[in-house]
């Protein structure tokens, strides 16, 4: 990540499944590896089962806490239900501002969701979160070190190493987006 | 009374809140404080979870109380520390101001260690300074003019408003997180952040839109800037009224700069919340749906039966009104419809501001009488779980006194008074409901059963609370 590239990602799911445990894990592992960091979400409602988003910047210097809609380099979707809504949050392939000039990714914006999961890749569903941050680790620039110790600040020890184990599985998996 | 004492005190609450302490803090500016008084209010622009938008940047202007506005958790920490020595400098209450976007964010903070310890607190007797009765009353408003003036003097040149240098042909003021916004829609322009936003640095801001080409405004909710600085005779650019409504984001203050007010892309809606399985609220608003009761509601979780499959919901103003408004309501209806009416209320929505409803019911009881069902689920879930007044836990888990919602509704003089549990037993609960709002008497049904989120962490309490009587 050079001068001024900013890292947006939008993580979605529905109300207790980790969405904003995963920005947690995402936004310490940044901030370990020594990057400003914001992170931004809307969660009056998350335990009722409604929709949640959460966003993490990553960069040099951020500003807004908040992913401008269009301009999600990746979207973490924890609930294949969710996709649809929020896929407008992608950054499109070169078009995130009319003069292509806020940022470098003409390639658009990567969806990382639950369909690169292959059958017993994810041995306890509840770190399916964990699991898809190490499919997003794969194209992010933060050393394995640091995703594991936000990881262990995060998680109580009994599940340190399942949820290690579900990291490794979805940097893997992330082969195959 | 603690920062009369000479203590440092912080009372936090969001936009609406202000409204309930809206009496004490206009006096307060009168009476001021012998230590600090620090008042945290978060607007909610957007109502991710509110009742309304109302922008609190005009209490300060109405109550004439010393406002500033953070942008993000470093400026929240850095600025509540300020908000505390400015409090004690000027001897009165200080309010720091936040909205949604600065409350549900992380940013990255360096914390502090240089703060000064507080001083000790001790009474300071000021019968002139303290009392408001008319007569003193009229020399303390003339007092607070005189100190506000003294703090728009400081505030022209505090470091707390920043001036970033960049292009004159585009001026920004901005406060809050409309600044980060802007700087980020607008990196190449000259900006004027404003952290301490009452009283204005007019002149400040005078001499910054004297210095840009074009001088625009970009602030969340009202026109308050605007219209300041338009007052001042100061020549700013606005927003179109279109913005005025929601939150502001990179994208929306890109296409105010651009005078862009073609219909804003709609995103798809997501999942609307529901009352969780297991919820005890269900059976409750099933059974009210089923009867087809006029439903004054509150404001908590079980605000949600207003939705699909309950729909069980008719009015929903600020915490408290469902008392006031089912009364009113009894009141004024033709009695077959009186007879109908029911007001829900949760508990700890009930010890926030019910009480005095259930006060009125019993001086003012309407001919058909009235039924006041408190849906007691033993915690604040809508918020995340905190306890309250009658669960008999402090805010840190601690036992201390626990107000009883059926004695307390017994000793104000209600004769029909009963506890059910709605899951349990809805049968039950259902036949209570009905002979209730048969009986010409005001009636109190308290539906409890806990939360279902809460129940694990009650039971650790419990357990723990136990374990410390066996030592």
């Amino acid at each position: 990540m050079s001068d001024n590239i900013v890292i947006n990602v939008t993580f979605a799911g529905i109300g207790g499944q980790g969405v904003l445990k995963a920005s947690d894990i995402l936004a310490d592992a940044a901030f370990r590896a020594g990057y400003d960091v914001k992170k931004s979400e809307i969660h009056g409602m998350s335990q009722r089962g409604g929709s949640v988003t959460s966003d993490v910047r990553i960069g040099k210097s951020v500003l807004s806490p908040m992913v401008p809609p269009g301009e999600a380099d990746f979207l973490v979707v924890l609930a294949p239900e969710e996709i649809e809504a929020n896929r407008h949050r992608l950054a499109q392939p070169a078009q995130c501002c009319e003069d292509n000039s806020c940022c470098a990714r003409s390639a658009g914006g990567v969806l990382i969701d639950t369909s690169i999961i292959s059958e017993d890749q994810l041995e306890d569903k509840r770190s399916l979160n964990v699991f898809l941050l190490g499919a997003l680790s794969a194209h992010v620039d933060i050393a394995g070190e640091h995703w594991l110790a936000a990881i262990r600040a995060a998680l109580p020890a009994k599940v340190h190493e399942v949820n290690e184990r579900a990291f490794a599985a979805g940097r893997l998996a992330a082969g195959s987006i | 009374g603690a920062a009369f004492g000479g203590a440092r005190a912080l009372a936090t609450m969001k936009h609406v809140g202000l409204n309930v302490a809206a009496d004490p803090l206009f006096t307060a500016a009168y009476t001021g404080v012998s230590g600090a008084l620090v008042v945290v209010s978060a607007d909610d622009p957007g109502m991710a979870s509110s009742q309304n938008e109302q922008d609190n940047r005009r209490y300060a202007a109405a109550a004439g109380v010393p406002m500033l506005e953070p942008s993000d958790s470093q400026e929240s920490y850095d600025f509540f520390l300020r908000a505390i020595e400015l409090s004690e400098r000027w001897r009165m209450p200080v309010i720091l101001r936040l909205t949604t976007r600065v409350c549900h964010s992380k940013t990255v903070v360096m914390t502090r260690q240089d703060f000064p310890a507080p001083s000790r607190p001790r009474f300071e007797r000021d019968v002139k300074g303290r009392v408001m009765i008319p007569a003193y009353a009229r020399i303390a408003h003339r007092n607070l003019r005189q100190k506000l003036g003294g703090i728009q003097a400081w505030n022209e040149t505090s470091d707390l408003n920043v001036e970033f240098d960049g292009d004159a042909s585009l001026g920004i003021i901005a406060s809050g997180i409309a600044f980060m916004h802007a700087r980020e829609a607008a990196p190449g322009a000259r900006m004027l952040k404003l952290g301490f936003t009452y009283p204005l640095p007019i002149e400040r801001i005078r001499r910054f839109a004297g210095s840009v080409e074009r001088c625009v405004v970009i602030e969340e909710g009202d026109p308050v800037l605007v219209e300041a600085s338009r007052a001042a005779g100061i020549e700013v650019e606005g927003k179109a009224d279109m913005y005025r409504f929601g939150e502001l984001d990179v994208a929306r203050v890109r296409r105010i700069l651009a005078g862009d007010t073609s219909p804003e892309p709609v995103p798809p809606r997501g999942r609307p919340p529901q009352l969780c399985q297991g919820c005890p609220h269900r059976e409750v608003f099933e059974v009210l749906s089923k009867l087809g009761c006029i439903v004054a509601g509150d404001i908590g979780c079980y605000t949600l039966g207003v939705l699909p499959p309950y729909e069980a919901m008719d009015s929903c103003v600020c915490m408290g009104a469902s008392i006031g408004v089912g009364l009113g309501l009894r009141h004024v209806l033709p009695p077959e419809e009186a007879k109908r009416v029911v007001s829900v209320i949760g508990d700890s929505t009930f010890v926030h501001s019910g009480i005095t409803g259930l006060v009125e019911m019993v001086y003012n009881p309407p001919p058909t009488g009235h039924v006041l069902l408190i849906l007691d689920n033993s915690t604040t879930a809508m918020t995340g779980l905190q306890e309250h007044p009658g669960t008999g836990r402090k805010l840190d888990y601690q036992p201390t006194g626990r107000v009883v919602f059926e004695d307390l509704a017994r000793s104000l003089g209600i004769a029909n008074v009963h506890v059910v549990n709605p899951t349990k037993d809805r049968e039950g609960f259902e036949k209570l409901l009905v002979a209730a709002l048969e009986s010409a008497e005001p009636a109190v049904i308290i539906a409890r059963r806990p939360c279902v989120l809460a129940m694990r962490k009650m039971k650790k309490y419990a357990e723990i609370a136990g374990g410390a009587e066996n030592v």
